[in-house]
């Protein structure tokens, strides 16, 4: 083990922890939004006690993603500052954009929603939340400009004075076609997150059969207050409130699998376009083949060089790589031997069980939260109220499946590349810091992983207790009026 | 003036305005055992900078982003070289960051303690760190001629780099206790404005020593008048917590940070950081800077949105403009 395979491990690790959070961040921001927007519509206030108590979880999470995304902001030059010297140029200015686009929005406006409930007029304090909202999706349109390059380099040259990349076309960064496929199909799958996250805890709430009788005839909508104790009546709401959240989160989380389906397979045509390579390792495909199959699950030898038994779909890869049922997907043995000549002797084929299967576990979990919403969408059917004990128990874990297909989306997309750390433009074992000593690496990569293991559980924890505390009693925040202003007024939030 | 010498001078505007702004709520995070003597006073003293730390943590954010854009060599030397001392910042400001979010979480008090002193040390190591970083920037490190760094822990911790990051902490907490005085009411405000008033000595006395000696190491006209500048804001600050003029007291350890801050960065110019040994190694404006084209997008992207940022910013510190006091903490 030498400082490069440590700053490696840690690279793959602080980034998907920070991924953890990210896409609850991006998703569920937005779905607060339109909760909050439907209270601004409606004045229902179960939709104002939905967007409480969601933006509360939201909230919890979206501390977890900051600090963990400054450390990413920080470990390209503190772990990898000949990458760094080489791309900073073209890399460093959409993160620099970013910055100042997005974070300021996103940070700015979101202190303004949590604190402002009391200070603002409704309609800005409801802006707020939305240019949050934005804020963060503007940021994972930069962040994935940046990884495209690494993907697909454009719109640079060489400087063959320093040899350092540099920019030429903003534009063409910006507008680099593995972002454009890229973005869309991130942002679905953020979507896919909030979704499940906000259906999970709703089905929780509804595990347990109505105390009700009258909920299970039709719904709830016709039970009497007047016929009910304020108790009852209450649950009455929170049931009302927590079946519209379950249902709303399923269509939201299956319009978001429809989204990450049909941009994942424009995705896979371009990556068949510009990283070949990588398309051939996520089917493991040693020879060039036309038509190409798509194996389900195969077993084969530790290097996955020889397989033993396979389930395959005929010509399925053959659509997915390039959209014609027989056309031609190259092998690994042909990439390589022609990489070999290209760029000259090395292995250019990455860890191929790692990206096998990593593809593999991202369609398959992200098709299970699908199965899942689908499930809880058929439960509720024109008014019903899932019973099946089986969907409680699918419905604790359907979080779970979409974060499991993000991870392994990005560990294929990044493990992929390998060992490029630019393709075709300079090699991952290039890009380390040199100047960082195995020690020195050891002691940050021991300490980032203890920390951020012992927030995990703090996180979850503060979580589950939030989620299980059910919603928030609250009243409308009274529209600021400065007149009659009370100097010893509680604050409508504080720390 | 060139492209790399605009983007120096925003990148010295970004931290400048960067250790202005976290600057007092590290000190508010420093003094929340000085001066929170209960739960419900500590979360005045947190609640005075809830809505706006974040916004003021992308100060940092958009500054390091705008240094790997702008100045790759630097950003790569920079981050590659002060590494430990990197590491335990960003360790601490996530601590720090979450602590805020979660401490109010739980009514059980062994859990809110716990997060006090995250954030206690969360401010305070960063505080400390961040001098200890500047410092060192200006004095110099050992570097090869490639530009990595050549030295070890202990080449950081000169007592020069030492006195630095004593300079900053005392300067953030004069900044905090100023800002509390500014921002609450009651008891908790006379405490800060007595502490403010202590503390503006020790600083104004380190400050000075501090910048004196950057002087000898190096100068140019124009950190020898930014120098002067802080020395008077110092002594108007010192003045101003005497006579309890909060607003003023603000307004000078304000200006005495931007104009330390601003002084360190004229003297180091047009170097960006030296070497202490191999020549060859120091890395310049001129040497670490991107090519023309890359400089001239981040201009016109700084330009346009900017003052839009400054603007919305600007706004949030005018919703939250009213003091508050233990009667506006809910139950």
């Amino acid at each position: 083990m030498d400082a490069l395979d440590v700053a490696r491990w840690q690279f793959g690790v602080t980034t998907v922890y920070h991924f953890l959070f990210v896409p609850l961040t991006i998703g569920l921001s937005v779905l607060v939004a339109v909760l909050q927007t439907r209270w601004h519509r409606t004045g229902d206030p179960r939709y104002l006690r939905l967007t409480k108590f969601y933006g509360k979880l939201f909230l919890i999470n979206f501390a977890m993603g900051v600090v963990t995304g400054i450390v990413q902001e920080f470990q390209f030059g503190m772990n990898w500052s000949d990458y760094s010297r080489f791309v900073g140029d073209v890399f460093g200015a959409p993160l620099a954009i970013e910055a100042l686009l997005a974070f300021f929005l996103e940070s700015t406006f979101l202190g303004l929603w949590i604190f402002g409930w009391d200070r603002l007029p409704r309609r800005v304090h409801l802006a707020t939340i939305w240019a949050a909202a934005l804020g963060s999706t503007l940021s994972a349109y930069f962040i994935l400009a940046a990884n495209s390059w690494m993907q697909n380099p454009v719109g640079y040259r060489i400087d063959p004075d320093t040899g350092r990349a540099e920019l030429t076309d903003i534009v063409a960064v910006l507008t680099n076609k593995v972002t454009l496929v890229t973005f869309p199909h991130t942002l679905a799958g953020c979507f896919l997150v909030a979704g499940a996250l906000m259906v999970s805890i709703a089905l929780w709430h509804l595990r347990r059969p109505a105390e009700d009788p009258a909920e299970k005839k039709t719904s709830p909508d016709t039970t009497s207050p007047e016929s009910t104790s304020p108790e009852s009546t209450r649950a009455g709401e929170d049931r009302a409130a927590f079946r519209f959240a379950a249902r709303f989160g399923a269509w939201v989380t299956l319009a978001a699998a429809v989204a990450v389906v049909i941009s994942g397979d424009q995705q896979g045509k371009i990556m068949t376009e510009v990283q070949p390579m990588k398309m051939a390792a996520a089917e493991a495909l040693y020879t060039t083949e036309a038509p190409a199959s798509f194996s389900v699950l195969t077993v084969g030898s530790l290097d996955g060089s020889r397989e033993l038994f396979a389930i395959k779909v005929p010509y399925l890869l053959s659509i997915l790589g390039t959209g014609d049922p027989n056309g031609q997907v190259r092998g690994i043995n042909d990439l390589q031997a022609q990489y070999v000549s290209q760029y000259g002797p090395g292995g250019y084929t990455p860890i191929i069980p790692v990206t096998y299967w990593s593809f593999r576990f991202m369609i398959g979990f992200g098709l299970a939260a699908a199965a899942v919403a689908l499930w809880v969408l058929w439960a509720q059917r024109r008014g019903r109220t899932p019973t099946s004990r089986w969907l409680f128990r699918a419905g604790l874990v359907m979080p779970v499946l979409p974060l499991a297909a993000n991870c392994f989306g990005w560990i294929f997309t990044e493990m992929g590349r390998q060992p490029w750390v630019v393709f075709g433009e300079m090699l991952t074992r290039d890009g380390v810091s040199r100047s960082v000593s195995l020690p020195e690496v050891l002691t940050s990569f021991t300490a980032f992983t203890l920390v951020y293991a012992t927030l995990a559980v703090v996180e979850v924890r503060l979580l589950l207790r939030y989620a299980k505390a059910g919603l928030p009693d609250v009243e409308p925040a009274p529209e600021p009026d400065p007149g009659t202003d009370d100097e010893n007024r509680p604050l409508a939030f504080a720390y | 003036m060139d492209l790399p010498t605009v983007w120096f001078l925003l990148i010295a505007a970004l931290f400048t305005g960067y250790f202005i702004l976290e600057g007092f709520d590290f000190g508010v995070g420093i003094l929340l055992p000085v001066l929170g003597r209960d739960d419900r006073e500590r979360r005045v003293l947190i609640n005075t900078i809830g809505p706006v730390w974040d916004g003021n943590e992308v100060w940092l954010i958009t500054a390091v982003g705008g240094l790997f854009a702008a100045f790759p060599g630097w950003y790569a030397t920079l981050l590659s070289g002060f590494y430990l001392p990197l590491l335990l910042i960003l360790l601490a400001l996530i601590f720090r960051g979450v602590a805020f979010e979660y401490r109010h979480k739980r009514a059980d008090a062994a859990w809110k303690a716990r997060w006090d002193a995250a954030i206690f040390l969360g401010s305070l190591l960063p505080a400390v760190l961040w001098g200890i970083v500047v410092a060192n920037l200006l004095r110099g490190v050992p570097l090869a001629a490639d530009h990595d760094y050549a030295g070890g822990l202990l080449d950081l911790l000169s007592p020069y780099a030492l006195l630095g990051g004593a300079t900053t902490a005392a300067l953030f907490v004069t900044h905090g206790a100023v800002f509390l005085a500014l921002k609450t009411t009651g008891e908790v405000r006379d405490r800060a404005g007595r502490l403010a008033a202590r503390s503006a000595l020790a600083t104004a006395l380190l400050a000075g020593t501090f910048l004196a000696i950057t002087l000898t190491i190096r100068h140019t006209p124009a950190a020898v008048g930014l120098a002067a500048g802080a020395a008077v804001a110092l002594v108007g600050a010192l003045a101003a917590t005497r006579v309890r003029r909060e607003g003023w007291a603000f307004v000078g350890t304000a200006a005495a940070i931007g104009l330390t801050v601003a002084t360190l960065f004229a003297a180091l110019f047009p170097n960006v950081l030296p070497s202490t040994t191999d020549p060859a190694g120091t890395l310049t404006v001129a040497n670490a800077a991107s090519g023309a084209y890359s400089l001239k997008v981040m201009t016109w992207v700084a330009v346009v949105f900017a003052p839009l940022v400054l603007a919305y910013q600007g706004w949030t510190y005018w919703v939250f403009r009213k003091r508050i006091g233990v009667a506006n903490i809910p139950g």
